[in-house]
């Protein structure tokens, strides 16, 4: 019973937010990795690409609202959120029109293409805070709990309740219809494999006749379409700040590099890591201890490794230890 | 001679702004380009001379910062009996925990289980250093929380602080280029991004240390304060002889002397750095900037290379950033914010021109001062566009509320501009091999 | 006239001119096979065929089109079919994918062309699975001429196709370019091996400094003392 209890607690604070982050970063870090893959550099506007998605689908669910257009127990944004993706990869689809495409023709240096996408970011942030503003937004509706802590301590007889927000639960199952989408398409399509193809010998992708202008349009839309779907999912689960979706690039690109950049797989992998490492590392196992020992050994302190100020210190280490020992991150990327 | 021209014209403007403004807003915006100057200049020895890109500006800033606040204020005494031996204790079991750990990764070479070993010694200290920091912050924060509740510092002479800033700087760069240079150079981004967000996290978290939020005011001066020179009798007699109010002369006199002293360490940097641009070394460097593959075949050291210049540029920054740390007399912590910090001073070193020093301190100048004066022509942009519109519109008061976001919008445009349309900047390097 | 005609192109990287009028040309069914010591345009005139290189004079001429002003791209979807030297195979993906990619631009069934191409290369049928990355270097050219052939194409081009591989290997691969030519597809090719290339070629061109030194049929040239004793070691 008290090991019950002590999974139980484990699982509230530890095992379902770090199901639910992991997923959300794990979205987030494919939009870097496929990006890296196909243009060969790091976008750093990728975290503003997504604070600009989630703020399109916030607009569209509060004119869906004003209009009494609602899903019923489910948040509305995921009505909204098409909408958001069909703005977002418009509007990355112009920026690569307007910024990355002259650079591409001539053939520059990846460490440029890292300072335009800085440029980017800039602008894109102006944008957002320009037109929703720097504040928190709220735009989570629907049932808010697919579990409450209440209902599983009934259920279980356990003392300890184990809650599912609704956003949670959605963003997994999400995530897993999203990955397997992007899996499809990037195996069994035609236009996935000549991605594939082009990320792995660009020059071999020409001669076989593959439209590079192709390739990377669809890139981008899937990145827009990623950034979008991450960032309304961790909207939905937390709140929606433009600067918290700027500061989002560390762990994902954390992520993209702990699974090897370039490498969808590992973009996946690596967003777990981070996140569970992250939650694990900040939890306070003071009272999971509690349950586990005798009374009188119970420590005084908290039993939290690191504050939770800290967490970005979390996905910073894990990159620098694997940069040390394999640069190339978990799974091979196509990285140094 | 177009340089020469450029330069005319930044001072003009300034010198417009006191004409226009006032002497005291155009002399705060000096001191202020002044140091954004000097960051781009520590900035453009690592990009311009070896093509490194450093995104985490901030942080190496922000120890400056640090440095000029722990050198300066006076100690804490009753935080010192309090905590000061716990706080002592835990530092001794820092480089403890860190000489074991680099100790069994150089001896534990080939061995399957050297990562764990290593990160097994890493925990423990980790542990160990806890128990000491834990309870010795603990007691320290609770020492006159409202108006101390850390340890001060030394109670030296601020402009100790300089270098002390930048050998800080220069430590944690040390470390990062350590380990990601030789990489791809995303990767030297990400983890500087990373441990620029790390310095400022502690910086507001460490109470004990910093305050954290709370601030650390009133740091002393190097230059004297308006308050005594007002009831200085030299000082009033020269007020009255250059027929100004003493009030108001006090605080630009204040602002002169600043300036006085930031742009003595503007020339020593910039004089250092053109004579080393023009040494051997510094024309080693551009060699391997412009071909890495054929320096490294030649017998280059290329990553010792690379470190020494990352070093270099981040101790600059960090010298600027106790710089600013002095200038502002606080150290607050919340004000460190990566988008004015890391990509502003991006913005004016490729806009001055990369590569070369005078560009950098051109770009700074012009950087900052458009940084500035774009803030009130925004808003009076933005009134003039919505004059039209009804004044008790929603639409209209949140245009005019927004005005101050259009800058980030404008600086990322003139970055992505410059890149675009004039990639060498306003004043190119000489002799590019590009 | 020749399936092939380029004619006396004059051309190189930048400013400065690698190729002076060189003249190559392939006849319909047979293998021509341009050598020359190292330095001498060999390459360069090859990819100067396909467009990867700008010439200011002379013409390319495919089938009795004028493809002078068309890029590589477009010159594939002529009939072009190209084999770099190096970096010629989609190394993360399987040798089946290779093949598909080969066919990207045909929207007809490519099941046929695969099993002809399995028919030439058996042993890329057991490894079609296999990622071509971890393949051999001969069993990876096979890949790479596979990948070729994928596109059905009116002019095969292999750049150096033996370069690095073992002695034994270089004889299998000359052996499958034969089998190739004998289906019917003319070859255009790139060797450093002048005395096997010879041996199988049709066609023998030897440049020199960016100039056609010698031309002639295979045999004459190896028996031409000339020849034999510049540049195939006497």
């Amino acid at each position: 019973m008290e090991l019950l209890n002590a999974l139980a607690l484990l699982s509230n604070y530890v095992l379902v937010p770090a199901l639910a982050y992991g997923s959300q970063l794990a979205l987030g870090a494919l939009g870097v990795t496929l990006v890296f893959g196909i243009l060969r550099f790091s976008n750093f506007a990728h975290g503003d690409t997504m604070a600009f998605g989630t703020m399109v689908t916030i607009l569209f669910t509060w004119w869906f609202q004003s209009m009494g257009i609602h899903l019923g127990p489910l948040p509305t944004a995921l009505l909204a959120m098409p909408f958001g993706i069909l703005f977002c990869a418009a509007y990355v689809l112009a920026t690569d029109r307007l910024v990355y495409r002259f650079y591409r023709s001539k053939r520059s240096d990846p460490v440029i293409y890292l300072i335009a996408s800085v440029g980017v970011m800039f602008v894109t942030n102006g944008i957002v805070r320009f037109i929703i503003g720097p504040d928190d937004q709220n735009f989570a509706d629907g049932e808010r709990f697919i579990i409450k802590a209440g209902e599983f301590k009934k259920l279980t007889g356990l003392s300890e309740g184990v809650s599912i927000k609704l956003s949670q639960g959605i963003t997994v199952i999400t995530m897993f219809i999203v990955v397997a989408l992007l899996f499809w398409f990037l195996n069994k399509t035609r236009s996935g494999k000549s991605m594939r193809a082009y990320s792995d010998n660009e020059d071999l992708a020409l001669l076989s006749g593959i439209n590079p202008d192709r390739v990377v349009a669809i890139t981008w839309i899937l990145a827009a379409a990623l950034a979008t779907i991450a960032g309304t999912l961790y909207g939905l689960d937390k709140s929606f700040k433009p600067f918290t979706y700027f500061q989002l690039l560390l762990p994902i690109f954390a992520a993209a590099i702990v699974g090897g950049l370039g490498n969808p797989l590992g973009a996946i992998a690596g967003g777990f890591v981070i996140a569970f490492s992250e939650i694990m590392i900040t939890y306070a196992y003071k009272r999971v201890i509690a349950y586990l020992v005798p009374g009188d050994w119970v420590p005084d302190g908290l039993i939290q490794l690191l504050s939770t100020d800290y967490k970005f210190a979390v996905s910073f280490v894990i990159l620098l230890l694997v940069l040390l020992v394999r640069p190339n991150g978990i799974f091979k990327g196509t990285g140094v | 001679m177009r340089n020469l021209v450029y330069f005319l014209i930044i001072s003009a403007l300034i010198v417009l702004v006191g004409q226009f403004q006032s002497w005291n807003l155009a002399l705060s915006i000096l001191n202020l380009c002044i140091i954004s100057a000097i960051m781009a200049l520590g900035v453009n020895i690592q990009w311009g001379y070896a093509g490194l890109f450093n995104v985490g500006i901030m942080g190496f800033a922000a120890l400056g910062g640090l440095a000029a606040m722990l050198i300066s204020m006076p100690p804490v005494r009753e935080a010192w009996s309090a905590g000061g031996l716990g706080i002592a204790g835990g530092i001794v079991a820092l480089i403890l925990t860190v000489l074991c750990a680099v100790f069994s990764y150089r001896k534990m070479r080939g061995t399957r289980f050297r990562t764990l070993i290593v990160v097994l010694v890493s925990v423990v200290g980790y542990f160990v250093l806890r128990s000491f920091f834990d309870p010795a912050s603990d007691a320290i924060e609770k020492v006159n929380p409202a108006s101390s509740g850390y340890l001060g510092g030394l109670g030296l002479p601020i402009l100790l602080a300089w270098p002390v800033g930048g050998v800080l700087a220069g430590a944690a760069a040390w470390v990062v280029g350590k380990i990601t240079l030789g990489l791809r150079a995303d990767y030297l981004a990400i983890a500087t991004l990373g441990i620029s967000e790390i310095i400022v996290a502690m910086l507001k978290n460490e109470d004990w240390m910093t305050r954290g939020v709370k601030n650390v005011v009133g740091l002393p001066r190097p230059v004297p304060y308006e308050i005594n020179l007002q009831q200085s009798d030299w000082f009033i007699q020269l007020a009255a002889r250059l027929q100004t109010d003493p009030v108001t002369f006090s605080s630009i006199f204040v602002k002169i002397c600043y300036a006085g002293l930031f742009g003595v360490v503007l020339l020593l940097v910039l004089y250092l750095s053109e004579k080393a641009l023009r040494s051997p070394w510094g024309r080693m460097m551009r060699a391997i900037r412009d071909n890495e593959v054929s320096s490294e075949a030649m017998g280059k050291d290329v990553k010792a290379r690379h470190l020494q210049v990352f070093v270099l540029g981040s101790m600059v920054v960090g010298i600027a950033g106790a710089m600013l740390t002095t200038l502002d007399g606080q150290l607050t912590p919340s004000s460190y914010q990566p988008l004015r910090f890391t990509f502003l001073i991006w913005v004016m070193v490729i806009v001055g021109g990369s590569g070369n020093n005078w560009g950098a301190i051109l770009g700074g100048f012009v950087i900052w001062f458009f940084w500035i004066e774009s803030e009130p022509m925004g808003i009076w942009l933005m009134n003039t566009l919505t004059s039209q519109m009804d004044s008790g519109s929603a639409l209209r008061a949140h245009l005019i509320d927004s005005a101050q976001h259009m800058r980030l919008m404008t600086m990322g445009l003139i970055l992505l501009l410059t890149l675009r349309f004039s990639p060498r900047g306003l004043i190119p390097e000489k002799n590019a091999h590009h | 006239m020749s399936f092939l005609l380029a004619q006396g192109m004059t051309g190189g990287y930048g400013s400065v001119d690698i190729l002076h009028d060189c003249t190559i040309a392939v006849e319909a069914g047979e293998i021509a096979v341009i050598v020359g010591p190292n330095g001498a345009g060999k390459s360069t005139a090859m990819k100067a065929v396909f467009g990867m290189l700008d010439i200011h004079s002379g013409s390319v001429i495919l089938d009795g089109e004028d493809i002078t002003a068309l890029s590589p791209q477009d010159r594939v979807a002529k009939g072009m079919a190209f084999v770099p030297q190096t970096n010629n195979v989609f190394p993360s993906m399987s040798v089946e994918q290779n093949l598909e990619m080969g066919a990207f631009l045909r929207r007809d069934d490519i099941n046929k062309t695969m099993e002809e191409v399995y028919e030439l290369f058996p042993i890329l049928r057991e490894k079609r699975r296999q990622n071509a990355g971890e393949l051999s270097g001969g069993q990876r050219q096979q890949v790479a001429v596979g990948r070729a052939l994928m596109t059905q194409p009116k002019l095969l081009m292999l750049d150096e196709p033996t370069a690095g591989v073992s002695p034994i290997v270089m004889d299998e691969l000359f052996d499958l370019i034969i089998d190739i030519a004998r289906t019917g597809l003319p070859i255009l090719m790139v060797e450093q091996n002048a005395r096997q290339a010879l041996n199988i070629a049709d066609k023998g061109y030897v440049l020199v400094q960016g100039r056609n030194r010698f031309t002639d049929t295979g045999q004459a040239l190896m028996n031409d003392p000339e020849v034999r004793k510049s540049f195939l070691g006497g």
